[in-house]
């Protein structure tokens, strides 16, 4: 039996072991961050060809000639540092999602964002065009405006009247606008040709071999733009996962926090969708399994989540690369297989 | 109304119609309430379904803003608090809460230390104090590691409540604490209240079904039906056979109970 005394201790070792929250993202952030690290640096080395370092990273041979330092550097590392951005912005866009919606269901995709991104690019591919803006090409541009256009029908049907958006019309719309989009993408494919539906297919797949660093420059001011507004939404997205009047009763003010949360997680989705396609399951993924090891804070959940939905799309990217060399397997295929199954793992274990 | 309880909490004149999409005007759920609570006085709001005690709380609180009139704090007026400084000043236990995510109970009563904290401000020791403070005084600082959605409603309710008390403030707006609890959770909730009101001198406002709760808990009491005040003064003078057949249309035998210590309410039949 214990005394009073011990009681006390057992209760107040009860309540240190769990770490300050400090401690326990830095931990997290660094651990993650590692991984992260140690797949960017690993992933580029790895392929269908193998490459000599050595030579690779020889000033005296000219870039001209030097076939490892090509392959190094024009073919494989653009590629994995596309997997990392785009593997971060989805996962972490999957998890404000989720919040916002307040449903662990959730994914980037889920409001119509993709589907819309999709239909600009099919557009493109099929009828043609040549109109660049910016840095972006044709298609990336399209794509991006596709998604804009699908973020602001959602955001003026759920815009309801009290300020604070209804997440049953945001999911209704987003549903709907995705099935609507998606109508539109088979009609514009079925006036297409033959090549140009495979060309388009292809696209629908996710590609990460986005030919050199200039379309990564042109989608990381966005994904930026959007990481400096996450920083700030953590502590009222955990309220309103709890519940969206007592997060307001605790000091949130939801509906600019829904409106802000909404821009940066189209804003991050829509880059990454115009850089490498619609890849799905990152975004339902990457947040389930951190929430597994981390728990659900959104304050250690989305640090770690951008972290290691880029560790696991280079991975599965490499997979992709190497799996049945000399043929690549498209990166959503390979995410798709891998994660459907897992998903459905944890929808038993967690049943 | 005593001189104090019209400078504290104060409905003047409110009114609140919910918004319906794509219409103008809205459904009218309180029209031109004016109520003023004292300072660590214990409130109830009492009605049938629909009066507006719900309604009437949450502009109290200031999670509503008023279609017409305004609700002032200390004078100030509350839709014109940001939302952190009002949160400061007041805290709201809803009826029942479901986390859409698995938070432990540790975290949800972290959550009330929101309004203190900056938004990208960690909680620090002096934070995890609080909370302590909170789970100890609510009974329930051996459930701190437990997920929220594994407690019993009881468990459940109390964790809460020290959520709202982490935010430490000097006014708690409770809509019908008790409803979903057995009557040996019922009586704990209750117990704590008053304490918490008695010693910590926080001020209550409270919503509730339970008649018999709000006599041996308030001490003074408003009656709200069809969204309109009828009634609002001290328990002993408010609650009445009169008043509960004009609030719910039942005949109601109502009596000091001298072991309870306070009024009770047994309702006999349907009025009419």
């Amino acid at each position: 039996m214990m005394t009073d005394g011990t009681i006390q201790t057992a209760i107040s070792a009860s309540l240190t072991p769990l770490r300050p929250i400090r401690t326990r993202l830095a931990l997290t952030v660094a651990g993650f961050g590692a991984l992260t690290l140690l797949t960017c640096v690993v992933a580029p080395l790895i392929g269908s060809s193998s490459i000599n370092l050595r030579r690779a990273f020889d000033s005296s041979i000219p870039f001209a000639g030097n076939v490892d330092a090509q392959i190094l550097f024009i073919a494989r590392l653009p590629r994995v540092l596309a997997g990392a951005l785009v593997g971060a912005a989805l996962a972490s866009s999957g998890v404000v999602f989720q919040a916002l919606l307040r449903n662990p269901l959730a994914t980037p995709f889920t409001l119509g964002v993709s589907a819309g991104a999709s239909l600009g690019a099919m557009l493109v591919i099929i009828l043609g065009g040549t109109l660049a803006v910016g840095p972006w090409s044709p298609v990336p541009a399209a794509s991006l405006a596709g998604a804009g256009l699908a973020a602001a029908i959602v955001y003026a049907l759920a815009n309801g009247p009290r300020r604070v958006m209804s997440t049953t019309v945001l999911l209704l719309a987003g549903v709907t606008l995705n099935a609507f989009f998606s109508a539109l993408i088979v009609f514009v494919q079925y006036l297409a040709n033959f090549a140009e539906v495979a060309r388009a297919a292809r696209w629908l797949m996710g590609d990460l071999d986005v030919g050199g660093f200039d379309p990564i420059l042109a989608a990381l001011p966005l994904v930026i733009v959007a990481a400096l507004i996450f920083v700030r939404l953590p502590a009222a997205l955990n309220l309103m996962g709890v519940d969206p009047d007592s997060a307001s009763s605790r000091g949130v003010n939801v509906a600019s926090t829904q409106r802000w949360a909404f821009f940066s997680a189209s804003l991050a989705t829509s880059a990454a969708v115009a850089l490498a396609g619609p890849i799905g399951f990152i975004g339902i993924v990457v947040p389930h399994l951190v929430r597994l090891l981390v728990g659900v804070d959104h304050r250690i959940v989305l640090p770690a989540s951008a972290l290691f939905g880029a560790t696991f799309l280079v991975a599965c990217d490499l997979l992709a690369r190497t799996l049945l060399a000399p043929v690549e397997i498209p990166v959503g295929v390979v995410t798709a297989i891998i994660g459907g199954p897992f998903f459905l793992w944890l929808l038993v274990r967690e049943g | 109304m005593t001189p104090e309880s019209s400078t504290y909490l104060v409905a003047h004149e409110v009114s609140y119609a919910y918004p319906r999409r794509g219409r103008s005007g809205g459904l009218a759920a309180l029209s031109g309430v004016s109520l003023g609570v004292a300072r660590g006085s214990f409130t109830g709001l009492l009605g049938p379904n629909g009066c507006g005690k719900t309604t009437l709380l949450k502009l109290m609180a200031g999670v509503l803003r008023p279609s017409n009139g305004t609700v002032t704090f200390q004078g100030r007026v509350l839709a014109d608090m940001p939302r952190r400084a009002a949160a400061r000043h007041m805290a709201v236990v809803p009826q029942d809460t479901h986390p859409a995510f698995d938070y432990t109970a540790l975290e949800i009563v972290l959550m009330g230390r929101h309004p203190h904290l900056r938004p990208t401000q960690l909680e620090g020791p002096g934070d995890l104090a609080i909370a302590r403070e909170s789970l100890e005084s609510t009974g329930t600082l051996h459930l701190a590691h437990r997920p929220f959605t594994s407690l019993s409603g009881g468990e459940r309710q109390r964790v809460v409540i020290a959520s709202a008390l982490a935010q430490q403030p000097e006014v708690l707006l409770l809509d019908e604490p008790t409803a979903s609890l057995d009557l040996g959770y019922q009586l704990e909730v209750a117990s704590l209240l008053r304490r918490l009101s008695r010693e910590h001198d926080v001020t209550m406002v409270m919503a509730t079904h339970d008649l018999n709760l709000a006599a041996s808990m308030c001490d003074a009491l408003a009656l709200l039906r069809d969204g309109r005040l009828l009634r609002h003064g001290l328990t002993a003078d408010v609650l009445t056979a009169g008043s509960v057949r004009e609030l719910y249309d039942v005949e109601a035998d109502v009596h000091f109970h001298q072991a309870a210590g306070h009024l009770t309410v047994t309702p006999v039949r349907r009025a009419g």
